[in-house]
């Protein structure tokens, strides 16, 4: 590699003849941007799954109004499923404060309680449609099965991906790579959680409110 | 840990990389940008190919073809070019260049490339997910690629696949079956690699910059990469939407788009409840910022290419940004202008003026600026420099003609015509191509360590540019003749009879366009291998922190120190200062010239 | 390097592209002014306003087209650079680039004011009130065209009756339905009186194109669009389908004849004798 080799060019230090500063804006000492990498890149990821969910709920809206919807009723376990979400978010909360306190055990529990959670809504979803379909509720019955079976099927697979992240965050945890100093995976996957856990809740209050 | 480290010199960490790691399945921007750009030239070759097909159809609508029916026998049938063949064509040809070719070259190619070289950082933040975008992209390639092959052939719904049309599967006639599926697969496997690309982009470029270089010291190009990266992230996952919407209509008996009362084969069909034109809301709310993120990437290099072969600061540089900025913001509610006619309110459609011509704004700031740039310059005529000037010339006609189109009352009469496609083709594809050209020959040292030839590259200029005049000008007097989009036989009509001989005129143009463009693929290829190699870092004499590493950068990007930025990236013809250009790394104005 | 304050160098490729950049302007002079091609021959009443509308934007557009075609061609024949002098460093203009900014939202917002006001009332007018009322449903790939007859009352159609003889499912039981008249890619209107057109789609999104009335609209399944307007100049014009609608769109071609009204009523009576 030629590295700083033939031919490149540093500014000189001889007093420039003008007093110029060098146009543009005043630069920064460093580039110091509040927020970290993974921090970042985990915000745009949620805001392209926030506008997949926007345009899904904008063509709900739509549709709402068109006079052949009829609604369907949703199966009771619904709400148990909200529950179940809702506590593996919790979870998570006490993981934090666990690795906060760099109790190690605490964080392996925890994270694996908010996982087990999490499969249990998945499981219980597939319930629910079960359910459905053995009340002669399909995909295809109404506008409103439609909308029931995509909204919760697109949010259950990324449910399914936040899954696969809480495996690699487990791992870390299992290995006592999370510690009170270091524990940005945690953090960012738990963002992820808590927002298809309001993503959820916004779908479920959408079809909900019909 | 997932940072890229530095390379000291001498210090390679690293074990050495095998020829694959280092070559094909390589985590290096560099490496991976100039992927994107090779993948979207194959694109290109094929995209234009088809829209060459297309032409000969549109010339000479009664003329068969013997030669194309033994290669392709089943879209020649007894000679003739079939219908659905030139409909598939038309929409592949569209799909195929929007994303496969411009998205793809524009802000894969380049901003892979350009990004962390361009703000003094090594690699991406994210180097492996950089790399599963592109071979997600190439994936994508192929899929939409084999949409061609298949049985009943590719989907003939347009690039725009309007519902019910698209949403009715086999029924509605051919290439709407597995075609179809194909293409919904491609496009949602580019959405996919997009997402990738858009998280690195916005995170390198906000986190990674390198000391003293604040947002408004950043090139052009950086700036447009980062507000594209931003309007893909909000509407590519729209289109998603509308993708799995339809998927859903086609597969799964569902009737988002698919209303009542629809009669196929003289027998009602079962769907009821859904809105066709809920399908053109979803897919222009993704597809006008989709226009724009093509075209900002283009004029940031544009841009920024200009000012350096005009030895001249780009004109209002805080304008420029907050134009593209506005451009970004607005892009996203003007979306209507595509359904003036749709059937939808007409007080939308009032709303949707407004916005559309408030967009014409800033896009004649930028031209302003443009032409403020050139003015009082020292135009460098290299091959770069001619088509940062053509994109000029072009972005200005094309964009003109947007005006017309977004006057309601005057869209009525040219929707759906040759006046939208002359639009269209000039703003979103020729003008982009342009700047990607102006790229192209620009960046070649920085990638390959050689020039491409000079006066290659200046015949390419010359033929495009009047090549591409004489194929797009003339189709908005086909327009407002009344010749309409995606008709297979214009002769059908008596009213377009008398304007046959344009047709003759562009598809003649369009064959000798084409053969320029062999020319420039010709000379990139040979080049790599036998173009005059380049010794200096700094062959143009350009500002940008590129031009502060060897011809082609090596991995890592910089020495062992990263650069350190103390002013903007325009400071080309400085009062005296002993050189007509000061790099951006330098600290004070140096008023003897530099060995 | 020398400082920029002498003129630039006229090259070869600055001149060049000047010249290519005039013979622009010229030829889109020619084009747009001598008009050797141009719309259709109008023939409705609201069509010279949009022709009109159109020939404001294209003087508006035009002067800003050869201004800038122009300009950029001047400036890149004129300031060619000799790598011995420096070009300019003026970079900024406040006043100028206000002044251009509002000058072009001003012009932009006059041709919104202008174009909005032939929009509005080409959707937003009372429907006239002794129009002839059609009824057209695009299907793939042709017009089926339905008038109420004598009585001014369209039969009732349902689809579930459509049948190839019977494309609109017409309800032949109705009373209502016994005087309407049906035809495939025939339709008529008199001159100088208004018509209503009722557009209607039973397949895919099709679009109703009269190029010589300044006419477009698209015709949804699911969706009842109605506009109106009046032609007036008799004569034989082509219907056009302007959204594609499958592999025979280029064939969905339609006949409309503009005539007195006894001239449409024979032609009606012949249709209904069938």
């Amino acid at each position: 590699m030629a590295g700083i080799a033939q031919g490149q060019r540093r500014g000189s230090i001889i007093a420039p003849p003008s007093n110029y500063d060098g146009g543009g804006g005043q630069g920064e000492s460093s580039n110091s941007f509040p927020i970290s990498k993974k921090h970042l890149a985990t915000w745009l990821l949620l805001t392209a799954v926030a506008m997949l969910f926007a345009g899904l709920s904008s063509a709900y809206i739509v549709l709402r109004g068109v006079p052949e919807w009829q609604n369907i009723t949703m199966p009771r376990l619904v709400w148990a499923n909200t529950l179940v979400l809702f506590a593996s978010s919790v979870a998570i909360e006490f993981a934090r404060a666990s690795v906060r306190k760099n109790k190690t055990d605490g964080v392996k529990l925890w994270l694996s309680v908010s996982g087990i959670l999490g499969l249990t809504f998945l499981v219980g979803q597939l319930a629910v449609w079960r359910q459905l379909v053995q009340a002669g509720v399909y995909l295809q019955t109404t506008l409103h099965s439609s909308f029931f079976y995509v909204l919760t099927g697109l949010h259950a697979l990324h449910l399914a991906g936040g899954l696969i992240g809480l495996a690699v965050v487990l791992r870390k945890a299992f290995t006592n790579r999370l510690t009170a100093d270091s524990h940005e995976p945690l953090q960012v996957w738990g963002m992820y959680w808590h927002f298809m856990d309001f993503v959820w809740i916004y779908c479920f209050l959408l079809l909900l409110l019909a | 840990m997932t940072e890229t480290h530095s390379h000291q010199e001498g210090e390679h960490d690293h074990p050495k990389l095998g020829f694959w790691r280092k070559y094909v399945f390589s985590t290096d921007h560099k490496v991976i940008g100039i992927q994107y750009m090779v993948t979207a030239m194959a694109m290109a070759v094929i995209g234009g190919t088809l829209s060459l097909l297309m032409r000969l159809q549109l010339a000479w609508p009664d003329k068969t073809w013997p030669f194309l029916a033994k290669v392709f026998p089943l879209a020649f049938k007894g000679g003739h070019m079939a219908p659905d063949f030139y409909l598939s064509l038309v929409t592949m040809h569209g799909t195929i260049m929007v994303f496969f070719l411009f998205t793809a070259v524009l802000t894969g190619g380049f901003g892979n490339f350009l990004i962390p070289l361009q703000i003094g950082a090594r690699d991406m933040a994210f180097p492996f997910l950089n790399a599963l975008s592109y071979w997600i992209f190439l994936c994508s390639c192929i899929v939409i690629f084999s949409a061609l092959l298949v049985q009943g052939g590719a989907p003939l719904g347009g690039w725009t696949a309007y519902a019910p049309l698209s949403a009715l599967g086999e029924a509605a006639g051919p290439g709407q079956g597995t075609g179809m599926t194909l293409w919904i697969s491609a496009i949602a496997l580019f959405t996919a690699s997009g997402l990738m690309g858009g998280l690195n982009y916005i995170t390198t470029i906000l986190t990674m910059r390198t000391k003293g270089l604040s947002m408004m010291r950043l090139p052009l190009t950086q700036w447009a990469l980062l507000i594209t990266a931003v309007l893909g992230l909000l509407a590519f996952p729209v289109l998603l939407a509308a993708a799995i919407l339809l998927v859903f209509d086609r597969a799964g008996g569902t009737s988002f788009f698919i209303p009542g009362g629809i009669v196929m084969n003289n027998k009602l069909i079962e769907h009821t409840g859904g809105h066709p034109l809920l399908w053109q809301h979803l897919f222009w709310f993704f597809g006008h910022p989709e226009v724009y993120i093509v075209i900002l990437p283009a004029m940031g290099i544009a841009s920024d290419i200009l000012s350096t072969f005009c030895r001249k600061p780009v004109f209002s540089y805080k304008m420029m940004v907050y134009s593209m900025l506005s451009i970004a913001v607005l892009s996203f509610v003007v979306w209507g202008h595509h359904m003036f006619v749709s059937g939808m309110s007409p007080f939308l459609g009032s709303v949707f003026t407004i916005t559309t011509l408030l967009i014409a704004v800033p896009s004649a700031v930028k031209t302003f600026n443009w032409l403020g740039t050139v003015w009082g310059a020292r135009i460098r005529f290299t091959a770069p420099a001619l088509f940062s000037i053509g994109f000029v010339s072009l972005f200005v006609s094309g964009g003109l003609s947007g005006i017309f189109l977004g006057t309601s009352a005057l869209d009525i009469q040219l929707q759906d015509t040759y006046f939208v496609v002359a639009h269209f083709h000039l703003v979103m594809a020729i003008a982009p191509l342009f700047a990607a050209y102006a790229g192209l020959y620009y960046w070649f040292p920085k990638m390959f360590g050689r020039m491409m030839s000079e006066t290659a590259g200046k015949i390419h200029f010359w033929m495009s540019f009047i090549g591409v005049y004489c194929v797009f000008f003339p189709m908005h007097i086909l327009g407002i003749g009344g010749q309409m989009r995606r008709i297979y036989d214009p002769m059908n009509y008596v009213f377009l009879q008398p304007q046959q001989p344009i047709n003759v005129f562009i598809s003649v143009s369009a064959f000798i366009l084409a053969s320029a463009q062999i020319l420039f693929l010709v000379n990139f290829f040979v080049s790599i291998w036998a173009g005059k190699r380049v010794t200096e870092n700094n062959p143009w004499e350009a500002t940008t922190l590129e031009w502060e590493t060897p011809c082609p950068t090596g991995h890592g990007n910089f020495g062992p120190e990263l650069p350190v930025v103390h002013r903007w990236a325009f400071d080309y013809s400085v009062p005296g200062a002993a050189e007509d250009f000061v790099p951006q790394t330098a600290a004070s104005v140096p008023a003897v010239k530099q060995v | 390097m020398a400082e920029g304050n002498g003129p630039g160098r006229i090259t070869s490729s600055g001149l060049a592209f000047a010249a290519l950049m005039a013979i622009l302007i010229i030829v889109s002079l020619w084009l747009f002014m001598a008009q050797p091609w141009w719309f259709p021959t109008i023939a409705s009443v609201h069509g010279v306003q949009v022709d009109s509308l159109f020939t404001i934007v294209l003087i508006v557009c035009g002067i800003a087209f050869v201004g800038t075609q122009g300009m950029l061609g001047y400036f890149v024949m004129r300031y060619g650079g000799s790598g011995k002098e420096k070009a300019g460093y003026w970079h900024d203009n406040p006043k100028a680039e206000f002044f251009l900014l509002s000058g072009t939202a001003i012009i932009l917002v006059v041709l919104v004011f202008m174009g909005q006001r032939i929009w509005l009332k080409f959707f937003f007018s009372d429907q006239p009130k002794d129009a002839l009322e059609v009824s057209v449903t695009a299907q793939q790939f042709q017009w089926n065209i339905h008038y109420a007859g004598a009585d001014g009352k369209f039969g009732k159609t349902d689809l579930s009756n459509v049948s190839p003889t019977n494309q609109i499912g017409l309800d032949e039981n109705d009373p209502a339905a016994k005087d309407d008249i049906v035809s495939t890619n025939e339709l008529h209107f008199i001159t100088n009186k208004p018509v209503t057109v009722h557009l209607h789609s039973k397949d895919v999104i099709h679009s109703f194109f009269l190029p010589n009335f300044r006419v477009k609209q698209d015709a949804v399944p699911g969706l009842g669009v109605t506009i109106s307007f009046t032609p007036d100049k008799a004569g034989t014009y082509e219907i056009a389908c302007a959204e594609l609608c499958g592999a025979q769109h280029y064939k969905m071609k339609g006949k409309l004849v503009v005539e007195s009204e006894e001239e449409l009523v024979k032609w009606q009576k012949t249709l209904l004798a069938q």
